[in-house]
């Protein structure tokens, strides 16, 4: 460990096998209160499809032995409790610990999907209050709160412009995404039926008005867009855009994995957006967990809101709330049961408190890509130089030259005490390093992150080796992903023992 | 703001480093028109006792004080402090889909002995990282066997889960599938002839439930060996996987979609849940979500990766598997670390409860005058009764007394407007069986 | 390494090498190259038909896919079953044992239009200067 490393330092890694090798028969972690009711015989309840013995290879460890195993586990992951975490557009922000809390209470955590609609107000209120805060913040007319992440938001969302497009007469044939766009954009079109066109970016990244007005016939269902796009650059020209998009009858659908950008500061209703999902597990702070749970509720205007997947949360005459499961133009339904509740609780208990002051954290998050990106100019190549939302891309062209390439520079930044970057994305700018801090980063955490990133930038130039080797200080070196691709291995086998866990 | 960690002197000085003049400045790229002028109308700022506070007044206009008989789907079980405590722990709670391996072992090792414990429980050869939910799962698996089979027809129970074949259909309708629903015969089962007559060499799989909606236990090998003579997979979802404990597992199956709440997952009013699919090694490839291999680093260590991604969207985009990008990993990590506090006697022992309090309360219901079983084949921890009368009428009486009764199977389908879905688990005491009993007794002795 | 003289080359960097009506097709040292190291190979079965110009299979490293174009129209009478278990003889002998399928030509001509290796040789020179760029 050298000097020039300040927030990094070694600390106790403990070696930890697999849970199923530590297993040895008759321990035990958990025990049940004694049985009260008369003992089942399971072969004679079950007949033919009674399990004689317990499932082979499963668990057979004590309490301590689970704490511990996973205790050690959790030291290997890097977290945003522990430091800046900077991967551009998947919006590593703090996560309320009381968020947490609200979610776990009795009465909120406890409750079944399916029990009476009048023992069910205290959740009808939350989802109500959430749809009118989102909706606010988004400016458009109606919200489902029903998609499970943002992917499946996406999806509801194309199905809407889908159901309004069919109710028109013609469901139209193509949807319209940038070759800047996430991947999940021409995944979800496809499931949603349509053709993707993709378009070509302008040399400053936005998308070329000209070109768009020939691209737009009558067979274009929606252009997907991102903004700000993923360049972290705000596509100025939107409402045009919207109006070339409408005069064709065609829609203009927001992908709002950055909608952290814009809040409290605009609303992309009023930019001409038809429609959009959120991702809650960003902008509003919901945990990521390692990838999941998420929620991605979806934003739109009036005229799709018949088309809103079920279950649909109305207000009743006597001022009482409840849930309608039919609906006759409704896409149908996404998901089973009442959306991922537990997450749309969290989002909410986010914005309440900020309140309005929602704004100053996308006003901080701003002022922090800002920050880095004037410090970290010169030092990186920066390929787009328009104003900067709440990231930015640079690109590793001045290291390229050394043999040095954007994912060595990320696995270097690990031994430096942080996480990586976004590497390789978007697939615009070759060699990307995308560099998103949020607003949850002090000044003290961004100095750092700068230092870490220009120490790097000169050992890339002096000493290559080192940097192309990183990291150093992990549990693990570099893995080999090839291996693990040829010839996967993907669960854990006793030893000896045959292909199949049941035969 | 307790969140921003600046001080505004910080961000002075932050600004004046950056050459602007303002705040403002830096968001001079979006057009003035379209800025906001005022402060969006929203509630708070809330402190965190406001918070607190908030949340527990919506809670207390919820169920509290009731004692449920609901299952369909979303069960409740013990979940011990345990799981809780360490999926609270901030490294797994607050990072990220382990992308980056070498600093996201925990997350990816862990996810790597869920895969293991899925394909135990499944007789699987191979499960994935979790998808959103069961019901996802089960459509991701109907499009899995039709890239497969490269066919189009898909038959589906109806004693699948309503809400699980409305999601099915919803994603049907614009990728060609036509989906064909089967019925069930007396004794609550997958009408066998029905689906004969229905098998052709057209049909990419065969959809069933079990234990199935009605609670009954389907007998998989029959209907695996009729779908395997036409070419078709047999696909079956499982929404209790504590009946894993008890009953054979689905090793006949060519895909198994579970849902895994059940596995030390709050309830949470439906979600987030956690689903799972397990199928055989040479399907792997055509398999949706993310996956966690075993390899090793530089010096020869064992490590874990995410792998076979070139399945998904961010490399294949438009010919991707499938669109999802997110998993529940840390719902997966609840079952993990929920299942290993089991572990194999105590996942045994927890089935052995749930089927013991099923039988004693299908007997004490069956006492009461005018009800009785529905269907007649085994079952786990739910049941179907037939009262004999509206369920709607008596859950309104049963309400009255604390109790909110079984699930209407009315509501889904119209033929069975008197049958009720009763569900006991470990965590129904005796004596409210029998409160419940002794209710419904008097609720059927009400005048219409 | 270097590009076999009896061999006929396309532009997206596969290899045919005819002999009578039967052609073997792989990808060339450069596409290998370019892809990096071959994790899976999916190719059609024998008696596939294929068309000069559209996909017939792919190839995966960790982190890309590529389609494979046909360069000519042909059924396929033989696939390398080798490369479901060791696709690293793409990158170690793309030209020789890396070999993807064996198709019949339906039209013959169809060879003459591919480039001859020293077409080829200039213009992967070009490519990667376009590269550098």
């Amino acid at each position: 460990m050298t000097d020039k490393i300040k927030k990094a330092t070694h600390h106790p890694n403990q070696n930890e096998g697999l849970i199923f090798e530590k297993s040895s028969p008759g321990k035990r972690a958990f025990e049940l209160p004694p049985l009260d009711v008369p003992p089942a015989d399971p072969s004679k309840a079950l007949g033919a499809a009674h399990r004689h013995e317990g499932i082979e290879g499963f668990p057979e460890v004590s309490e301590i032995e689970v704490i511990r195993h996973f205790t050690r586990l959790s030291t290997w992951n890097y977290a945003i409790d522990l430091g800046m975490y900077p991967l551009g557009s998947c919006t590593m922000k703090y996560n309320p610990r009381v968020n947490e809390f609200v979610a776990r209470l009795d009465g909120i955590a406890t409750e079944h999907p399916y029990q009476p609609q009048e023992l069910s107000q205290g959740c009808f209120k939350i989802l109500r209050l959430l749809e009118q805060c989102l909706l606010e913040i988004t400016g458009m007319d109606s919200v489902t709160l029903q998609p499970a992440a943002g992917a499946q938001g996406e999806l509801t969302g194309l199905l809407l412009i889908r159901a309004y497009h069919e109710k028109n007469g013609n469901p139209r044939k193509k949807v319209l995404i940038p070759d800047s766009a996430h991947g999940t954009n021409p995944a979800t079109a496809v499931i949603a039926g349509y053709e993707v066109e993709n378009i070509k970016s302008e040399s400053h990244g936005q998308i070329n008005v000209v070109k768009l007005r020939d691209l737009v016939t009558p067979d274009v269902a929606a252009l997907m867009i991102t903004n700000p796009s993923t360049l972290g650059i705000f596509e100025q020209r939107i409402p045009e855009i919207a109006e070339i998009l409408h005069a064709d009858g065609a829609l203009l659908y927001m992908d709002g994995a950055n909608m952290n950008a814009l809040t409290g500061i605009t609303r992309p209703g009023d930019l001409g957006v038809d429609v959009m999902h959120l991702n809650l597990h960003k902008t509003f702070s919901t945990p990521h967990g390692g990838g999941g749970p998420g929620a991605g509720p979806v934003a739109m205007k009036k005229i799709l809101e018949p088309f809103r997947p079920v279950p649909i949360l109305v207000e009743k005459e006597n001022g009482r709330l409840a849930l309608e499961q039919v609906r006759p133009d409704s896409i149908g339904r996404v998901k089973a049961f009442n959306g991922n509740f537990g997450v749309l609780v969290r989002a909410l208990a986010y914005i309440l408190a900020y309140g309005p002051g929602v704004r100053e954290a996308t006003e901080d998050a701003v002022l922090n890509a800002n920050y880095i990106r004037k410090h970290l100019e010169g030092a990186f190549d920066l390929p787009y130089s328009l104003p900067s939302m709440h990231e930015v891309v640079f690109s590793d062209a001045l290291q390229k030259k050394n043999g040095v390439n954007t994912m060595d520079i990320a696995k270097r930044l690990i031994d430096y005490g942080f996480h990586p970057y976004t590497t390789a994305f978007p697939l615009i700018v070759p060699g990307a390093l995308m560099i998103e801090p949020t607003e949850s980063e002090s000044r003290e955490e961004c100095d750092l992150f700068i230092d870490a990133m220009r120490s790097i930038a000169n050992e890339a130039a002096t000493t290559p080796e080192l940097v192309k080797t990183a990291p150093h200080t992990t549990r693990v070196r570099r893995l080999d992903e090839v291996g693990a691709a040829r010839k996967p291995i993907l669960r854990w086998k006793p030893q000896g023992s045959r292909t199949r866990a049941v035969d | 703001m307790r969140y921003l960690p600046k001080s505004p002197a910080e961000r002075q000085d932050m600004l004046a480093a950056i050459g602007a003049k303002s705040i403002d400045e830096l968001f001079s790229s979006i057009p003035e028109r379209f800025r906001l002028r005022e402060a969006l109308h929203l509630p708070g700022p809330l402190s965190e006792i406001e918070v607190i506070d908030f949340f527990k007044a919506r809670a207390a206009e919820n169920s509290g004080g009731y004692t449920s008989f609901l299952g369909a789907g979303v069960y409740n079980h013990h979940r011990s402090v345990v799981t809780d405590a360490i999926i609270q722990r901030g490294e797994f709670l607050t990072s990220y889909t382990p992308y980056q391996a070498e600093i996201a072992q925990g997350t990816l090792q862990a996810i790597f002995e869920f895969q293991t414990l899925m394909c135990q429980l499944t007789g699987q050869e191979v499960a994935n990282a979790s998808m959103y939910d069961g019901s996802t799962a089960t459509t991701e698996a109907v499009l899995m066997a039709e890239r497969l089979t490269g066919r189009r027809r898909i038959l589906v129970a109806r004693s699948l889960h309503p809400e699980y074949r409305d999601v099915l259909k919803t994603y049907a309708k614009n990728s060609g599938l036509l989906v064909e629903e089967i019925g069930y015969g007396p004794a609550g089962t997958l009408d066998q002839k029905a689906l004969q007559a229905a098998l052709k060499d057209d049909v990419a799989a065969v959809v069933v439930q079990s234990p199935n909606f009605f609670g009954v236990i389907e007998s998989l090998t029959p209907l695996a060996d009729a779908a395997h003579s036409s070419g078709a997979l047999l696909v079956t979802a499982i929404t209790e996987g504590v009946s894993l404990g008890l009953v054979r597992p689905p090793a006949e199956s060519d895909i198994v979609a579970m849902e895994a709440q059940s596995f030390g997952l709050a309830p949470s009013y439906g979600g987030p849940l956690a689903g799972v699919i397990a199928s055989r090694d040479k399907f792997v490839r055509q398999m949706p979500g993310r996956l966690t291999g075993q390899t090793t680093d530089s010096e020869g260590r064992r490590g874990f990766v995410l792998t076979l991604a070139t399945r998904e969207q961010h490399i294949r985009r438009e010919k991707a598997t499938s669109n999802i990008c997110t998993n529940q990993a840390l719902c997966a990590l609840a079952a993990t670390v929920h299942l290993t506090l089991l572990g194999k006697e105590g996942l045994r022992e927890m089935a052995h409860q749930n089927l013991s309090k099923a039988q004693f309360a299908l007997g004490e219901l069956e006492k009461v005058p005018g009800v009785r079983r529905a269907f007649d084949a085994p079952f786990f921890n739910e049941f179907t009764l037939q009262l004999p009368r509206s369920v709607k009428l008596v859950n309104a009486y049963l309400l009255r007394e604390k109790i909110i009764g079984p699930f209407v199977l009315g509501t889904a389908y119209p033929e069975l407007t008197k049958h009720a879905l009763v569900c006991v688990t470990e965590t129904t005491p005796r004596a409210e069986i029998e409160r419940f009993a002794a209710a419904l007794r008097k609720a059927l002795e009400q005048p219409v | 390494m270097a590009y076999p003289a009896n061999y006929r080359y396309t532009k997206e960097h596969e290899w045919v090498d005819v002999k009578g009506d039967v052609a073997a097709i792989g990808i060339t040292d450069y596409a290998q190259h370019e892809l990096g190291d071959v994790v899976f190979v999916e190719l059609p079965k024998v008696g596939a038909k294929i068309e000069a110009g559209k996909t017939f299979g792919t190839v995966e490293s960790v982190k890309a896919v590529s389609d494979i174009y046909a360069p000519a129209s042909g059924e396929v009478v033989e696939a390398n079953g080798d490369l479901q278990n060791t696709p690293e003889k793409i990158n170690s002998d793309p030209h020789g044992a890396g070999w993807l399928i064996k198709i019949r030509l339906a039209n013959p001509a169809e060879i003459k239009a591919l480039m001859d290796v020293a077409a080829y040789e200039a213009y992967i020179v070009s490519q990667s200067k376009e590269a550098s760029a």
